[in-house]
This record gives structure tokens, sequence and C-alpha cells, in this order.
């Protein structure tokens, strides 16, 4: 197997005398889902902002592509390949579908704030942005809301924009955290389809509490409770873990 | 859950039609007789020059989300600007003079936004209020700076042109197509900057500064460039100010000025640069109106006209949350007339 696109090793994060993550490691690798399941307050949203830079760690390593990212603030992660999507709906609401998606691919062009240059050019004529920006929405499967507004479209929809959104930036990795959050049944399998068709060209990490999703989707699975990992391996592996059924599995199954 | 109301940011055909009325009666304005001569003159050039101001601040409060409460600072420093450097025996060229101004102003705010522009919400507001008191109070407190009484500015700037020497500022009429060319041309700039890449990330600051982070944003860039072009533009507005009343003193960088360009703001209606320039004609034509109120017996009602514009204030905010542009769309839109 090729070396992993997101490697972290050990990573501890500590909120006062509360280790929300301890000591925790995760390898993501291309065409790999790797789920990260546990009961609520288990660290799994916290590990993710770790190693997209919303918060930094206490202690531990994370390199994206052997780039040390550990302390690096958010745009910096995020332009060295790492995309996300959140939890609760994170999207500029005001905005068409459109212009949601085509700033996160403008985000690509070249920084200059200070350059009057880019303040004459006109924004919806940038050729990569735009095409970026198309590509994306059509994976996402968006077309037909393109020129809507992303506030008054549906709950999945906007699951969905959040993805878009995501991918205009042409990450590498890929940190979805419950993407299937509050979603309908048909809404769901969509949006399971969606990160299958995904998968193939990203290193994709799952927070996600749809076991069934989970299962279906999943190469590698981690289950963490208080902060800890305790078991990690194949789907089948950790489903057979006497630990994990005492622990979680076994409320739900 | 419905998406907020929009901004304008894209004016309707009729709206853009009546700003072009509205511009051409400012440009037909000086070739209409018997309209009070000098004296309207003036105040229409007031006016303007607070719009460009209104619009500078629009920049951060309407499109980027950041209200500033200390925006006069730049205004006034760059009319300081213009009192020192116009010598004690000639006039200064209006050709560097401004610039030079106007980048002053842009540079303090460089230096000023590169602390502010850190904070958020509330914590901005103060900081930039706090900001604009010290340089207030630098100006106030120091005699070699004018002190209180403040600075006369000696001559009008000189606009000779490669030895052409037709435009004359001393001329009220020449200083009011000098304004109204720079009103038009920095509305012309801010909506060009308002599609532009660079409009587009200050907008999703305004929207959700930590989503355009997570997608790959160093906002501070963004925020730091947006005050430092707001604090020049404003510059702009201030070197016209002294130019024009020939005088300045620490009340242009007060808390009042800076108070009365947010209000513009809202009662115009923000994030579309038009909404400014209304807000600011507006403002000032109803403190005049309110100013000139009669005594009612003993009891002087033009005295209170800050009470009288604090209750006018309180109605259009009620009536017209999205500003007097947000009520003329709504009554368009009523009229079967947008889009």
């Amino acid at each position: 197997m090729s070396a992993a696109v997101l490697s972290a090793q050990q990573l501890t994060k500590r909120f006062g005398g509360l280790a929300a993550v301890n000591e925790v490691s995760v390898d993501l690798f291309r065409d790999r889902i790797h789920a990260v399941i546990g009961p609520n307050g288990a660290g799994k949203s916290t590990l993710t902002n770790l190693l997209s830079g919303d918060l930094p760690p206490t202690s531990g390593r994370i390199t994206i592509g052997g780039v040390e990212t550990a302390g690096r603030p958010a745009e910096m992660v995020s332009r060295l390949g790492l995309g996300r999507s959140y939890q609760k709906t994170n999207i500029f609401l005001p905005f068409s579908v459109w212009d949601n998606v085509r700033l996160a691919a403008q985000s690509r062009e070249r920084h200059q704030p200070f350059n009057p240059l880019h303040w004459f050019t006109r924004a919806s004529g940038l050729a990569a942005a735009n095409a970026r920006c198309e590509r994306a929405i059509e994976l996402a499967g968006l077309q037909h809301r393109a020129h809507t507004i992303a506030g008054t479209i549906s709950h999945g929809e906007q699951r969905q924009l959040e993805i878009a959104m995501t991918l205009a930036t042409e990450p590498t990795v890929l940190l979805l955290d419950e993407p299937l959050a509050g979603m309908g049944q048909a809404e769901a399998e969509t949006m399971v389809a969606l990160l299958q068709k995904l998968k193939k060209d990203h290193a994709m990490m799952l927070v996600e509490h749809d076991m069934d999703a989970v299962f279906a989707l999943a190469d590698q699975l981690t289950v963490m409770v208080n902060g800890q990992v305790i078991a990690s391996g194949t789907p089948a592996e950790v489903r057979a873990d006497e630990g994990v059924q005492a622990a979680y599995l076994g409320e739900e199954h | 859950m419905s998406a907020p109301k929009a901004q304008l940011e894209k004016l309707p055909r009729s709206m853009q039609f009546m700003l072009l009325l509205g511009a051409l009666a400012l440009a037909a304005f000086p070739f209409i007789p018997l309209t009070g001569g000098d004296f309207y003159l003036q105040m229409l050039s007031q006016m303007m020059i607070l719009a460009i101001f209104a619009m500078s601040l629009d920049l951060l409060q309407g499109v980027t989300g950041m209200v500033s409460l200390g925006h006069a600072a730049y205004f006034g420093l760059a009319g300081y600007a213009l009192a020192f450097l116009t010598p004690a025996d000639m006039p200064i060229s209006l050709w560097w003079a401004l610039p030079v101004s106007a980048l002053g102003a842009g540079l303090a705010a460089l230096v000023i936004g590169f602390f502010v522009v850190r904070t958020h919400g509330i914590y901005f507001i103060m900081v930039t209020m706090a900001f604009a008191q010290m340089v207030f109070f630098l100006f106030f407190d120091n005699k070699a700076l004018g002190g209180s009484d403040g600075v006369y500015v000696n001559f009008k700037p000189d606009a000779t042109l490669f030895g052409w020497a037709g435009i004359d500022l001393e001329n009220k009429t020449t200083f009011y197509y000098l304004t109204l060319l720079l009103l038009v041309g920095v509305y012309a700039f801010l909506r060009r900057l308002l599609f532009s890449p660079f409009g587009r990330v200050l907008a999703g600051i305004r929207v959700n500064e930590h989503r355009m982070r997570a997608v790959g944003y160093g906002t501070f860039g963004y925020k730091l460039a947006a005050f430092t072009l707001a604090g020049t533009l404003a510059g702009v507005a201030g070197f016209l100010w002294a130019a024009q009343t020939g005088y300045v003193n620490p009340e242009l960088m007060g808390f009042h000025m800076s108070a009365h360009a947010i209000m513009m703001i809202i009662l115009g209606g923000m994030g579309n640069f038009a909404g400014a320039i209304v807000g600011a004609f507006a403002f000032e034509y109803v403190m005049h109106f309110f100013k000139d109120l009669p005594y009612v017996g003993d009891f002087h009602l033009g005295k209170h006209w800050q009470l009288w514009m604090g209750l006018f204030i309180v109605a259009v905010v009620l009536v017209a949350p999205r500003g007097l542009l947000g009520l003329g769309e709504r009554l368009l839109a009523r009229k079967g007339d947008v889009k």
C-alpha cells in the first residue's frame, strides 16, 4: 500500500484537565474510507477539528502529503489539500449554490489582497474557478439547484452543498463530519452513493452515527470512547471485538 | 429556514436608472438658475463629500461586516495632512497633495488595522473607537498640531495641470464638479471592486468568516486590505472637506463624525454603496431640516435636532430595515417593476 496521505500520530487535545482526544493515531489512504465511530462526546469532532487546523493539538504530529501541519491555521491546512465538511451545516446562506461553490473554488486562485489588479477583474470571469465550481456541483448532484439561494434548499441538499464546496478546493483528503446527519432515507442513499463515488480519488475520513452507512462504506474503522481509541481495524474485526460490543455497538445492535 | 434578505448587491434596473437621473441632476444643478447660488452649491458639495466618506465605511460595514466606530480618524487625518502640507505663502498642487493625503490616511489605517482586524464584533467596534479617540486626543491636546482650535488651510489646492490653469478650486462651481467627479469615480471603483475576486472574498467574510478560512482563505490579509482601502478613500473625502472649508479641527475625527457615517449607511441601505450615497444625502438633508425647526412658544425645536434625528433614525430602521434603498426596492417590486 502506498504511503498515507494524512498521518496523525499520538494526537492529544486537552481542555483543562479533560483529554478530549487522547493519544489518537490515524492514517488515511487514497481510495480508502476510514470511519470513526463512538458515542456522543467521544472526541470524534475534536479529532476532526485537530486534523483540519480548526483547533491546535496539545501534542502529537500531523502530516499531510509529508508536510507537518499540527498547529497550523485552518486556511493553510486547507491549501495543503485537506477539505472538510461540518457536522452543523456551514454554508453561505444568502448566496446562491453556485456562488457558494464558486467562492470555495476561487480560494485556489492566487491570493493577493493588496494587489490592485485583483480589485478590477470580475470574479465571475475566472475560468479555472468556474470550471472547478461546475465540476464540484455536478459531482455533488446539485446542477438543478445551482442558481437557488442556499438558504432555501432542503436540508439534504445543503449537506450536498457542504460537500460540493469542499470538493471545489480539489482536496486530496476529505474529512466528513456526519454527512448523513438529519437526512431521510432517500437523501441518505444519495449521499452514500456520492461518498462511494468520491472514494477513489480521495483519502477519506468519515465521522458518522448511521451504522448502516458506516458498515456499507468503511474499509477501516476506529472506535473512540472518552477520547481514546478502544478498537481499530476492518469492520469485521471491529464487529467481533468484545470490548466494542460492550462499550458501544451492544447498545444499538 | 428562509434566506436572509439580499443586500441589493445587484441593483434593479429601475434603481440604476434613478441613480443615473440623480447623477445627471447633480451635474446640471449649477446651471439651474435661481437655486440660491453658492450656498446650495456648497451644501451639495458637502453632501457629496460625506457620501464618499459613507461609501468608504460601507466597504467595511456593509460589505465585509466590520462595523468601525472610528472611521472618522482617517477622514480627519487626510484633512490635517492638507493643512500641514500647504505652505504659509502659496497653494499646494492638488495633483500630489490629494494622493499624499489619502495615502497617508491609508497608511494610518494599515498600521491601526494590523491590530484591530484581528478582533470581531463588539470588540472590533470598541478597538476601532479607542484608536480613533487616541488620534483625536493626539491632535486635541497637542498645540503643535493645532490643539482644540484646529488649523487653517491657508490656500485652496492649486489644480494647474501641465501649465494649464483652467481648473480654479477657489471657484465654487469648479470645486463642486471636482467633488462630483470623485464621487462618481469612487462609486464606480467600489462597484467594480464589489464583484471582483477581492470583493467576493470580503462578502464571504461577512457571511461566514469561519467557513472562508476552512476553504483556504487567509482572511486577515483581506480584512486588512479592506481596512486600508477604506481608510484611503475616507482620506479622499477628508481632503476634500478640508479643501472646501479651509479649516480642520479635531471634531473631524471625533466620535460624532464616525457615528454619523454609520447612521448614513443604515439610513440608505448597506453593502451596495448606492445606499451610502442616498443615506448621506438624506441624513444631511434631514439634519438641516431639523436644525431649522422654529420656536414653539419658548421652546426651540431646532436646538434639539439630535432628539428628532434619533427618532427619525429609529423610525426608518423600523419601517425600512434595509434602508431607504431597500424600501425603494420593495415599493418598486410591488409595482411589478423588478426583473
